[in-house]
């Protein structure tokens, strides 16, 4: 980027500098011994051309919208349109989160985001004894066709985008929405949203996996087989750092961890016999925003290029859109705090900017209840806001990529791609994500004991936790779901096995069992199985059947 | 007296997938000179009253953050009086709403501890608890 000779005299005078630096910090020593990232890389006082002095514009920056991607996906990024304002939303029963969703779309939000109970992300029905206090607690609670008819009642399809935190049962959920579809007069080609889809961070990191990893990765590879013939605007699967990074990794870590997971997933696909261009541009990308602002913008530049190299270099892409990594952004639920919780609007903020910094697709802001409930009307407004101040207000989305060559942006952007890097050649050794899930989980674990205890130490400020405690007003109004949800869930069901015609159902069924153990895709079974409206239960144990279930390893 | 390490068996009930806390927990508790198990993700009470009694374990500790609490917590602690292991100390964290709190101590379980606690307060309730049963427990012999 410089000219040789500029370098050296910026070297020479650098040189001066640092000497007049040490003095003075010898005078007065500075706050801390030493200054670090959250993934332990060093800060130094002052970046400079030094530090970039590689740095080769064209190769390693780019322009937006071309390879390798590091300013962003898009030519003019957020001057063509915003982000999608997509706010995580789901409790108790279809009806009340479809109350939800309305507000939110009233509110100006433009996509929606579906969060499931964890019955039904682990595919158990809501009369089954495992789901027994969990029935709506988490999210919305789907047991059929008909409550995905009630979610959805009065929200066009082919006018939303829609996104469905759904994994090991993501293909039957997803039969669902085009079955909903459908009633509406919608065909699957007009059907714009992502479900998660992601199994490997369920066995590293969030733990609603059902199926052992086989069989999960044939269900994932059936779905970018049918959806790039049938849905071809579909994100079939969202390779997810987020909830590693909740889990307690770094950032470096998150960068490494899931795209070592989106690796094995293109492989798999590869060896099912798909050609990597027919699926690559459907899949997209879903990283957490942490507190440590520059470090999150760099890990999103960072993870744009790495992925794009990885896709032209290793796998022989040859579409553009192959080798774009499209990411939604979560702000980080773990920096919230439940004392003072007020403050925790500010930590998103931040938060949030860094993820539009860093150039997202989409974006959800926690709202600053959540280290004590799910997010009430009120508090959910206040999150949806944050966005919209950011995405209309303060200026930051006017040009592209405004950090890009700052020297500690660029520097950092560099390390964390090394570090990241150095990961994944790691896990290659052991044999690719699905054979290094233990190793990833001790690498998370480790880190989130380190941060705990710099915590404690007070190395780590927490306002309200390590410091500046005070006596704080509890926000009142917190979401409570009703516990009768359960029983209300157990009557639609028992009505429901009553109505329909249970010879059909148990024919889909033994279709499906049949096809399962073939290398059959099974999206068209799972259509076929909710419009019958075979339970996702049924549906479930019914893939148990065929599959078995898989058994944690315990790592501690 | 003798000096043998405190028990503890640190277990995740219900189907929240959640352990950072349980994970940190039980290696700080582990740090703190303590024999730690740890049970892995989605147990059912009667899994976790036999873990404890097979373990030998004089501490309980159950996390869970999806809003379970009250229907699993109270479950284990009345699965271990109906075994007889009532002397076991049952302690709690997650994400537990205030009002609730009251309910489970009723219930027994001993104390909950929310987002925020740091894990040196954990450890002291724990040994002052468990010394005090244990002093209990030879005056009664």
């Amino acid at each position: 980027m410089f000219e040789k000779e500029k370098l050296e005299s910026i070297r020479v005078s650098a040189k001066e500098y640092r000497e007049r630096l040490e003095a003075q910090v010898k005078k007065r020593p500075e706050r801390q011994a030493e200054f670090a990232t959250d993934s332990g890389i060093e800060i130094k006082t002052l970046y400079t051309p030094e530090d970039i002095a590689d740095l080769d514009y064209e190769r390693d920056l780019g322009f937006p919208g071309s390879y390798p991607f590091t300013r962003g996906v898009q030519p003019n990024m957020y001057r063509g349109r915003l982000w999608t304002m997509r706010q995580y939303a789901g409790f108790g029963t279809a009806e009340e989160t479809n109350a939800r969703f309305r507000y939110l779309l009233e509110q100006g939000q433009t996509g929606l985001s579906v969060a499931f109970d964890l019955p039904t992300q682990i595919g158990y029905d809501s009369d089954h004894p495992l789901a027994r206090g969990e029935v709506g607690k988490v999210g919305v609670a789907i047991d059929s066709l008909e409550d995905m008819e009630t979610l959805f009642e009065g929200i066009p399809l082919d006018k939303v985008s829609t996104s469905m935190t759904i994994n090991s049962p993501a293909a039957i959920l997803l039969a669902m929405y085009i079955a909903v579809a459908e009633k509406q007069g919608v065909t699957p080609d007009k059907l714009n949203g992502t479900i998660q889809n992601d199994i490997l961070k369920e066995y590293i990191a969030r733990g609603t996996y059902i199926f052992p990893p086989g069989p999960s990765m044939r269900l994932i590879t059936d779905v970018f087989a049918y959806c790039s013939k049938n849905v071809p605007n579909w994100n079939t699967i969202s390779i997810s750092g987020y909830h590693i990074r909740e889990a307690g990794s770094t950032a470096v870590q998150e960068v490494a961890f899931t795209l070592a997971d989106g690796i094995a997933y293109v492989q798999a696909a590869i060896d099912a016999g798909l050609n990597v261009d027919d699926f690559a541009p459907r899949l997209s990308f879903f990283f957490n925003a942490h507190l440590n602002f520059f470090e999150e913008i760099a890990k999103f530049r960072a993870a744009r290029r790495l992925w794009a190299k990885i896709m032209k270099e290793r796998f022989g892409a040859k579409n553009p859109r192959s080798w774009m990594l499209r990411f939604h952004t979560q702000t980080a639920g773990c920096s919230l705090t439940a004392q003072q919780p007020m403050v925790n609007i500010m930590r998103t903020a931040f938060e949030a900017l860094s993820a539009v910094l860093g150039g997202t697709q989409s974006l959800h802001t926690n709202s600053y209840d959540e280290a004590l409930a799910l997010p009430s009307d009120e508090s959910v407004l206040i999150a949806l806001r944050t966005q919209q101040v950011i995405g209309y207000e303060i200026g930051v989305t006017d040009t592209v990529d405004p950090l890009g060559g700052s020297y500690y942006i660029e520097s950092l952007t560099n390390e964390i791609e090394e570090k990241a890097m150095a990961y994944i050649n790691k896990i290659d050794e052991l044999g690719g994500a699905p054979e290094a899930i233990e190793f990833m989980q001790k690498e998370i674990k480790d880190s989130a004991y380190r941060y705990q205890m710099d915590i404690e130490s007070g190395k780590k400020v927490v306002i309200g936790i390590n410091k500046f405690q005070m006596e704080y007003e509890k926000p009142k109004n917190l979401l409570k779901v009703d516990p009768a949800v359960a029983e209300r869930q157990t009557a639609k069901l028992q009505a429901l096995k009553a109505r329909r015609d249970n010879q059909k159902v148990k024919q889909v069924l033994n279709n499906l069992r049949e096809a399962a153990s073939t290398k059959e895709n099974l999206m068209p079974l799972f259509i076929d199985a909710v419009k019958a409206y075979a339970t996702l239960g049924e549906i479930c144990d019914t893939l148990r059947e065929v599959f078995g279930e898989y058994r944690q390893q315990i790592v501690f | 007296m003798s000096e043998r390490p405190i028990r503890v068996l640190v277990a995740k009930p219900g189907l929240d997938g959640h352990d950072r806390g349980a994970k940190v927990i039980a290696q700080a508790l582990r740090d703190a000179g303590m024999e730690v198990i740890y049970t892995g993700l989605r147990q059912t009470p009667e899994q976790i009253v036999e873990a404890a009694l097979q373990e030998d374990v004089q501490v309980v500790g159950l996390s869970i953050l999806s809003g379970a609490h009250m229907h699993l917590f109270p479950a284990v602690v009345e699965g271990l009086r109906a075994q007889g292991a009532d002397d076991i100390l049952v302690v709690g964290g997650g994400i537990i709403p205030d009002e609730d709190i009251p309910l489970l101590k009723e219930a027994g379980i001993a104390e909950i501890f929310g987002p925020g606690t740091p894990t040196t307060e954990i450890i002291r309730f724990i040994r002052e608890e468990v010394a005090k049963r244990t002093q209990k427990g030879e005056g009664k012999q």
